[in-house]
């Protein structure tokens, strides 16, 4: 599976081109551009004090020192090299707090965007990829434009000018000797490019790798239960083990592909410094180059050196954070299929909602159908359940009439407005489900019960629990309100979070409740009680709950029966059990089994 | 917490994190001594070779260029030697660089892997006691980012510990040039390493706090889009990203200020070794005047100047990683020095024609360990007393949250009593070996865990004897055949996070048949069928209750917690547990008719069903009672 997501990321790489991806990310954030010809002038300013010292070097010499001392002149060569530093070194601070404040502003922007986007993708999509890889959109794949942007991005900006203005500076003094440079270095960037290629490939298997050994070690700290349970401590070491073994000759790797482009570099650079000294000499008997010249060459050589040395690290660095970019523009990218009408959208009309299917079909993408045309029409202020075996489609109608996903053909409507016409702020606040999990945030209790509906006092909130008869368990927690409930709620028992979510959708006062499976791992004398208050308190609301437990069809005004995708019966309770070879009569006799 | 201690509280202990730091860096030394000496002296050839390259360009432009333009002729020899010493120290440096580079990467990573395979190893040995005191997300960085903190300053030690040599070398070489000069060097060099000492120092705290914050942005990506169902279906996407943007804010202001200390002292960092080329210049004059130094000399010490800065940034790069590490290195230790290991003893139960397992509790008390949502030490389980003699079927049954499930976990020795003990076939489970525990019993939990892997890894799990014929038959009994023998590679299809999702149902099914695959003589089932359909959970109950001893799987004790009256129907005994103490024990008729926390409970539908004919024969009209009342009357 990773190796194929490695396949394709490369294959990605070869359908866009890195300035592709650059203009996309610029287009995307205008702001990076804001003050760019400044920041680049003052980038351009800060590298002429990288050569300032082998200029004076040469002077000095050539003036100053050789063919007659003059410390008038070697003073005046340093007091004036020593206030270009100065000037330059202010230019490189503001070129680094320009860049830095730019492209950490625009960068928090997309991140910021990202993550909205994510929640913005429909469930289908959010479910079709990997939880950690969402998260990575809008964490490491961020960070690693910034962190290059502050370390690689400014060496590689600065180390491209110092080439530049180094290469200018070699040329004003003499050609001849620029050429001997350019010649020894000419091998040496074939090789690294070379090897940079190489070396690509090497931190994406490290990547990969890194990415398994996370998973075994997640493992082995989520399944310690089942792990110790079955004495399998052996096996989950032998496959860590395996996993951070892998790794490290991965990164063994990598790093001798790094070291071999550097020392190509530095051998390059000993060429050169031996050819420069060759032939400057020989330029120098010939009168056409002077001593300081020459001396000045070793500098310069010594400075060119240095961005071809860190070449092959920044470039890959360069290419990491651009394949990120590309990830964070691709999710960007992604149009929500689930797509809010916003502005143009209708508000759902007041009062209880009444709920249309015509026509609906669903099948997901690649999938069988789920659900074969649905037409139904149910009342408002009716409390209706759905029942029908695993995987008869009955989860979908809570997904459709919540807009968590759209049909793949009719349309759901709301007292006769189409779903897809409706806004969001006007569904979310007036339809809301309580999923099966009921996922709550590391906060207290109150908190969570409050998410949809900040403004309400903890009087309030512990009125809503009386309400819901639940305050006997409120209680008898430790802090109350203020209990924290772990990660995910992890804290409290499966049973309890499903309470608390229960609470949460209650207080947020919907004209549509839809329960998912709300009270699936209560104990039954709870359900039961939950069940009542809850038909009590959702009295003249429209309220359908899709039912494992039969105790809630037995309870609701109407059951209608899914199997297969299709509505097989639908109908009071009472009438339906008549039928004891109906798919609810024998969903009701097994039931009756079960619990009596 | 320790993060987001100031720069000042940071500044006051500085000297600690130094010392403490270098005791890091000093057992990365004791562990790894042989590639580190590699590593060390392909720095100092390194370090050399920047000194001797001085001294060589110093010669070359003095004693060969100089004399050779002033004649206007020079010897081929001479030019030869000079371009051969050149290129002679490139060669001698390439082998520094290798022996320096390769040294501190393979010492880095090895000692990463080292540790990670130590703090993993320990996450196998301690108890989930232990386990459940920290959250995930700690125990996964404990294993991975912490321990790369750790080690980070052992990639640039080797190069810092060759640029001090080199620093030494090179006054002593100054010295034995000029002392003039030699006193410049005593001015910058130490200047230098002030300034790259200083710049550590500064950006520490300022890296902890981006670190810290890149930290809670991914928590909150992580926890929003983990609970994405909850926010889309309330619509609170905007307040979502609000919280999100309001800390993305606050890691971008935090990275501008590391920006623009970066931009103060990076610049700074270059300018200095230049002002002291300046300085050397212009010293150098004057010597030059007075005679006391050559040409060779004024210019092999400028280029001296001009190539040390570099190196000595080395030392600045393992300053700065100090904080992190020590932390990181602190993290680790925690985990390396937890102690409350259970160890497990060295009985062995007769294995095979033992017949079903006899389970016993004998006045067992249980605590929870200090959590944040339970105050120490609250008492989970009293006075458990109770026996599943061998091949019965015995129910528990009891509220949410009766410590139903630490009864589970304790028959299986999850957890170990506070008191009391916990016998199979009448041997503390705590004498038993850990193959012979986990071959004797089996837990399906209510919350299944499926691993990143195959269908049959996951139900095998390598265990000896445990063949395609027995996962099959295992898959048969647990009514989950149908649906792995229809998923895209059967046996072979990859489940878990990576691969094909399944139902909640069919879940619990796989971890069904994984306990069933073991052939346990003890099953112990935590309302581990509470996703599967009451039809589907049936058919497995009668199966399981049939056929022990059908198709591979031998008979069985079974534990079954349960709230479904066909579940405890099939049980020969019911325990009632409320609030973690057993309040009774007897049949199911025998309980039903004596007491009223089980009638309420197992009752509670047909109880309902009964009030709701009566209220509809009042008539529809009647509102019905407050619900607050009816629950008081209830209780």
């Amino acid at each position: 599976m990773s190796a194929t997501t490695e396949t394709s990321d490369t294959q990605e790489a070869r359908e866009e081109t890195t300035w592709q991806t650059l203009r996309r990310g610029l287009a995307l954030s205008p702001e990076l551009r804001t003050g760019l010809a400044g920041t680049l002038a003052l980038a351009l300013v800060y590298m002429v004090g990288r050569v300032a010292v082998p200029v004076a070097v040469q002077q000095g010499i050539d003036r100053g020192l050789v063919g007659g001392l003059n410390l008038n002149v070697v003073w005046s060569v340093v007091a004036i090299t020593a206030a270009i530093l100065t000037i330059t070194t202010i230019c490189g601070y503001l070129m680094m707090r320009r860049l830095f404040t730019v492209s950490e502003t625009a960068l928090a922007n997309v991140r910021t965007r990202a993550f909205r986007h994510v929640h913005d993708l429909s469930m289908l999509h959010q479910q079709s990829e990997r939880r950690g890889s969402l998260v990575s959109r809008v964490t490491s794949d961020v960070d690693q434009i910034t962190q290059f942007l502050q370390w690689g991005g400014v060496i590689l900006l600065v180390n491209l000018g110092q080439l530049v203005v180094t290469t200018a500076v070699m040329l004003a003094y003499s050609w001849q000797l620029t050429l001997v440079v350019l010649a020894a270095f000419l091998p040496a960037v074939f090789v690294i490019r070379q090897l940079q290629r190489r070396l690509g490939t090497a931190y994406a298997t490290v990547r990969q790798r890194t990415g398994t050994l996370l998973g075994a070690i997640g493992e082995s700290v989520v399944g310690a239960p089942v792990i110790r349970a079955y004495g399998i401590a052996g096996r989950t070491e032998r496959r860590l083990d395996e996993a951070i073994d892998r790794q490290r000759l991965a990164q063994q790797r990598a790093i001798r592909i790094s070291i071999v482009g550097s020392s190509v570099g530095e051998l390059a650079a000993g060429l050169a410094l031996a050819g420069v000294v060759v032939l400057g000499v020989l330029l120098g008997v010939d009168g056409t180059l002077s001593i300081g010249q020459l001396t000045a060459f070793l500098f310069l050589v010594t400075l060119f050196i240095q961005p071809v040395q860190i070449a092959t690290e920044v470039l890959n660095e360069a290419q990491n954070a651009i394949a990120g970019w590309r990830r964070v523009l691709d999710v960007l990218d992604v149009a929500p299929d689930v797509a809010d009408p916003g502005e143009q959208g209708r508000q759902l009309p007041g009062g209880p909602l009444d709920i249309r299917f015509a026509g609906v079909r669903f099948a997901y993408p690649g999938g069988p159908p789920v659900l074969h045309d649905i037409n139904l029409e149910i009342p408002a202020k009716s409390r209706v359940a759905v029942v029908g075996e695993t995987g008869s489609g009955k989860t979908t109608f809570a997904k459709l009439l919540t807009r968590l996903m759209d049909p793949s053909a009719g349309a759901v409507l709301l007292s006769g407005v189409p779903l897809t016409d409706v806004r969001f702020d006007s569904l979310r606040s007036r339809v809301v489900m309580v999923p099966q999990d009921g996922f709550l945030f590391h906060a207290t209790v109150g908190d969570n019960v409050r998410f949809a509906r900040p403004e309400l006092t903890d009087e309030q909130l512990s009125a809503a629990f009386t309400e819901l008869g639940l305050s006997d368990w409120l209680e008898g927690l430790p802090a109350g309100l203020d209990t924290p409930v772990g990660e995910r709620g992890e804290a409290l028992s499966v049973g309890e979070r499903q309470l608390v979510a229960l609470a949460r959708a209650y207080v947020a006062d919907p004209d549509l409740l839809v329960l998912d499976e709300a009270t699936s791992a209560v104990d039954p004398a709870t359900e039961v009680r939950l069940q009542r208050t809850l038909d009590a308190v959702t009295r003249g609301r429209t309220t359908l709950a899709i039912a494992h437990r039969l105790s809630t069809a037995q309870a609701a005004d109407e059951v209608i029966v899914v199997d297969r995708g299709r509505v097989v019966q639908r109908g009071p309770h009472d009438e339906l059990v008549r039928d004891a070879d109906s798919v609810y009569g024998l969903l009701y006799a097994s039931w009756l089994e079960q619990t009596r | 917490m320790r993060l987001t201690a100031g720069e000042s509280v940071a500044s006051k202990t500085s000297r600690d994190v130094l010392s403490r730091g270098l005791g890091v860096l000093r057992q990365a030394i004791r562990e790894q001594p042989r590639i580190f000496a590699v590593a060390v002296v392909g720095s100092v050839l390194f370090g050399g070779m920047i000194i001797v390259s001085a001294r060589v360009v110093g010669s070359v432009i003095g004693e060969v260029a100089l004399p050779a333009i002033e004649r206007g002729e020079v010897g081929a020899g001479t030019l030869a030697l000079a371009a051969t010493a050149l290129f002679g120290i490139s060669v001698l440096r390439v082998a520094g660089i290798f022996g320096r580079r390769l040294g501190a990467g393979y010492m880095q990573y090895r000692l990463q892997a080292s540790y990670r395979r130590r703090v993993t190893r320990r996450y196998l040995e301690l108890p989930l006691s232990w386990h459940h005191r920290n959250s995930t997300g700690t125990l996964l960085s404990n294993a991975n980012s912490d321990v790369e903190a750790a080690w980070y300053p052992i990639a640039p030690l080797p190069f810092a510990v060759g640029t001090l040599v080199m620093l030494v070398g090179a006054i002593v070489s100054l010295f034995a040039t000029d002392w003039a000069l030699a006193l410049v060097g005593l001015a910058v060099f130490p200047a230098l390493f002030a300034l790259n000492v200083v710049y550590s120092r500064r950006m520490a705290p300022r890296q902890a706090r981006a670190q810290r914050l890149r930290a809670e942005v991914s928590g909150i990506a992580h926890e929003s889009f983990d609970g994405a169902l909850v926010v889309k279906t309330m619509g609170r996407e905007a307040q979502e990203t609000a919280r999100f943007a309001g800390r993305a804010g606050e890691l971008r202001d935090s990275l501008i200020a590391v920006g623009r200390l970066r931009g103060i002292f990076d610049p700074l960092l270059e300018t200095l070794p230049s002002l002291g080329t300046l300085a050397v210049l212009v010293v150098g004059a004057f010597r030059l005047r007075q005679g006391a130094i050559s040409v060779t000399e004024l210019v092999s010490v400028a280029f001296l100047f001009t190539v040390l800065a570099f190196p000595v940034r080395a030392i600045g790069w393992v300053l700065a990683e100090l904080p992190r590490s020590v932390a990181g290195w602190d993290r680790v230790r925690r985990v390396l020095d937890a102690t409350g290991e259970m160890p497990y003893g060295q009985r062995v139960l007769d294995p095979a024609g033992a017949g079903p397992a006899t389970l016993t509790f004998d006045d067992v008390h249980y605590s929870y360990p200090p959590a944040e949502a339970h105050p120490p030490g609250a008492q989970v389980l009293g006075e458990v007393g109770f026996t599943v003699p061998s091949g019965r079927t015995v129910a528990l049954v009891g509220p949410t949250g009766a410590g139903k499930s630490t009864i589970a976990s304790l028959a299986v020795r999850l957890v170990d009593p506070d008191s009391g003990t916990v016998l199979l076939d009448g041997v503390d489970v705590r004498e038993l070996t850990s193959a012979s525990l986990a071959g004797t019993v089996a837990l399906v939990a209510q919350v299944p865990f499926i691993f990143d892997d195959t269908v049959r890894a996951n139900i095998a799990l390598d265990r000896p004897g445990v063949d395609d014929e027995v996962v099959w038959a295992a898959l048969r009994l647990a009514e989950a055949d149908g649906f792995v023998a229809a998923l895209p590679n059967g046996l072979d299809t990859m489940v878990g996070e990576r691969g094909t999702s399944l139902s909640g149902g069919q879940r619990q099914r796989l971890t069904l048949a994984r306990a069933l695959a073991g052939r346990p003589r003890l099953l112990v089932l935590d309302d581990a069928t509470s996703a599967v359909d009451p039809r589907v959970e049936a058919a497995i109950l009668a199966g399981l209750r049939s056929s022990t001893a059908q198709a591979g799987v031998p008979a069985a004790s079974i534990l079954v917690v349960a709230y479904r009256r066909a579940t405890i129907a099939l049980a020969d005994e019911v325990i009632y547990v409320e609030q973690g103490r057993v309040i009774a024990r007897g049949t199911h008729s025998e309980l039903l008719a004596t007491v009223p926390g089980y009638v309420d409970l197992v009752t509670a539908y047909e109880q309902a069903e009964v009030e709701r004919a009566q209220e509809s024969s009042y008539g529809d009209d009647v509102a019905p009672l407050p619900s607050g009342l009816e629950i008081e009357v209830d209780r």
